[in-house]
């Protein structure tokens, strides 16, 4: 499955390297048997002219050079036009070919915050991820300590990130341990009825559709 | 293909003792939950994983659970719940 490949940019360095102010904890070293394999493999293909170096290259870039601004668009799109939120959420294959996006054989499933439910997203077992719509996930996503406690203790896990959910809203989070890929659809802020497309867009950040945070404040915005 | 459950379903998630890769995290053995929603039928990632060809399909569904009876100590909101893809073979009627 093009989820599961360990070719990532931060393979490797991203212990105690992180300067972000949430907690760093050490993961186990990446398996050596598991890097020589996908070393092997990918060698090989290219050496069969299966796929060419440049190949890789070019899908690893168009995967890191995706950052929230898809992602962003799809969910003002909800924001300002109710059928396609009601297609997003019920019919997300047909939803996302408007953007022109095709996860198959995996499926979008996305999950709307309201005032009862804050969503949060976490893949226990490994890092599945939206990739092809918010890129490559942050070093934070993948390691163990958020894999873990995501599950366990997600209250305490979004006040490390500085979000603090009421008791009077209920934390659901979502364990992406199969074929479905999560997006959490934030909710709108109050006073944006007038905004264009282009200034909500610029709300909505990566973060807040994993789930550990919300979207920018109005006075988070310059200009 | 049929689904043996439907939303709303209460079901209990099997403790089976199966080694090799599974996607039912231990977290979620032996609790009940409850039906979301039907996801559909996917090959088997249980044998997929080993260069099988995943047939027959298994039927998918996402079960949500109260955070209290995933966790005996838990220590958020009593109405926190979690929500994980679960295959039809690893439950039983609750």
């Amino acid at each position: 499955m093009s989820d599961h490949h360990h070719h990532d940019h931060d393979h490797g360095h991203d212990h105690g390297h992180d300067h972000d102010g949430k907690p760093i904890q050490e993961d186990a070293l990446p398996s050596i048997e598991a890097q020589i394999l996908e070393t092997s493999v990918r060698e090989l293909l290219i050496e069969k002219g299966i796929v060419s170096a440049d190949d890789i290259r070019r899908a690893i870039e168009a995967m890191d050079s995706r950052g929230e601004s898809l992602g962003a668009k799809i969910v003002v799109r909800a924001w300002t036009d109710p059928a396609f939120k009601e297609k997003l959420l019920t019919r997300s294959d047909d939803a996302l070919m408007e953007f022109g996006i095709d996860m198959r054989p995996m499926e979008l499933c996305v999950v709307e915050n309201t005032e009862d439910v804050h969503n949060m997203v976490v893949c226990t077992l490994c890092s599945c991820y939206p990739r092809p719509i918010l890129g490559i996930p942050p070093a934070w996503y993948k390691r163990r300590d958020y894999r873990a406690r995501a599950v366990r203790e997600p209250r305490a896990v979004l006040q490390e990130f500085g979000t603090v959910i009421p008791d009077s809203q209920q934390v659901r989070v979502h364990d992406s341990n199969a074929d479905l890929r999560y997006i959490v659809l934030p909710k709108r802020p109050a006073g944006t009825e007038d905004w264009t497309s282009e200034q909500l867009e610029k709300l909505v950040t990566r973060d807040s559709m994993i789930g550990v945070s919300d979207v920018r404040s109005l006075d988070e915005l310059v200009g | 293909m049929e689904s043996r459950y439907k939303p709303g379903d209460k079901i209990r998630i099997l403790q089976r003792n199966q080694p090799g890769h599974v996607r039912t995290p231990i977290y979620v053995r032996g609790k009940t939950g409850v039906i979301e929603r039907i996801v559909g039928s996917f090959p088997n990632p249980e044998t997929l994983a080993y260069g099988h060809s995943g047939l027959p399909y298994k039927m998918l569904y996402r079960v949500n659970f109260r955070q209290g009876e995933l966790w005996p100590d838990y220590e958020g909101s009593p109405d926190d719940t979690l929500e994980i893809e679960i295959y039809e073979h690893w439950m039983a009627p609750a």
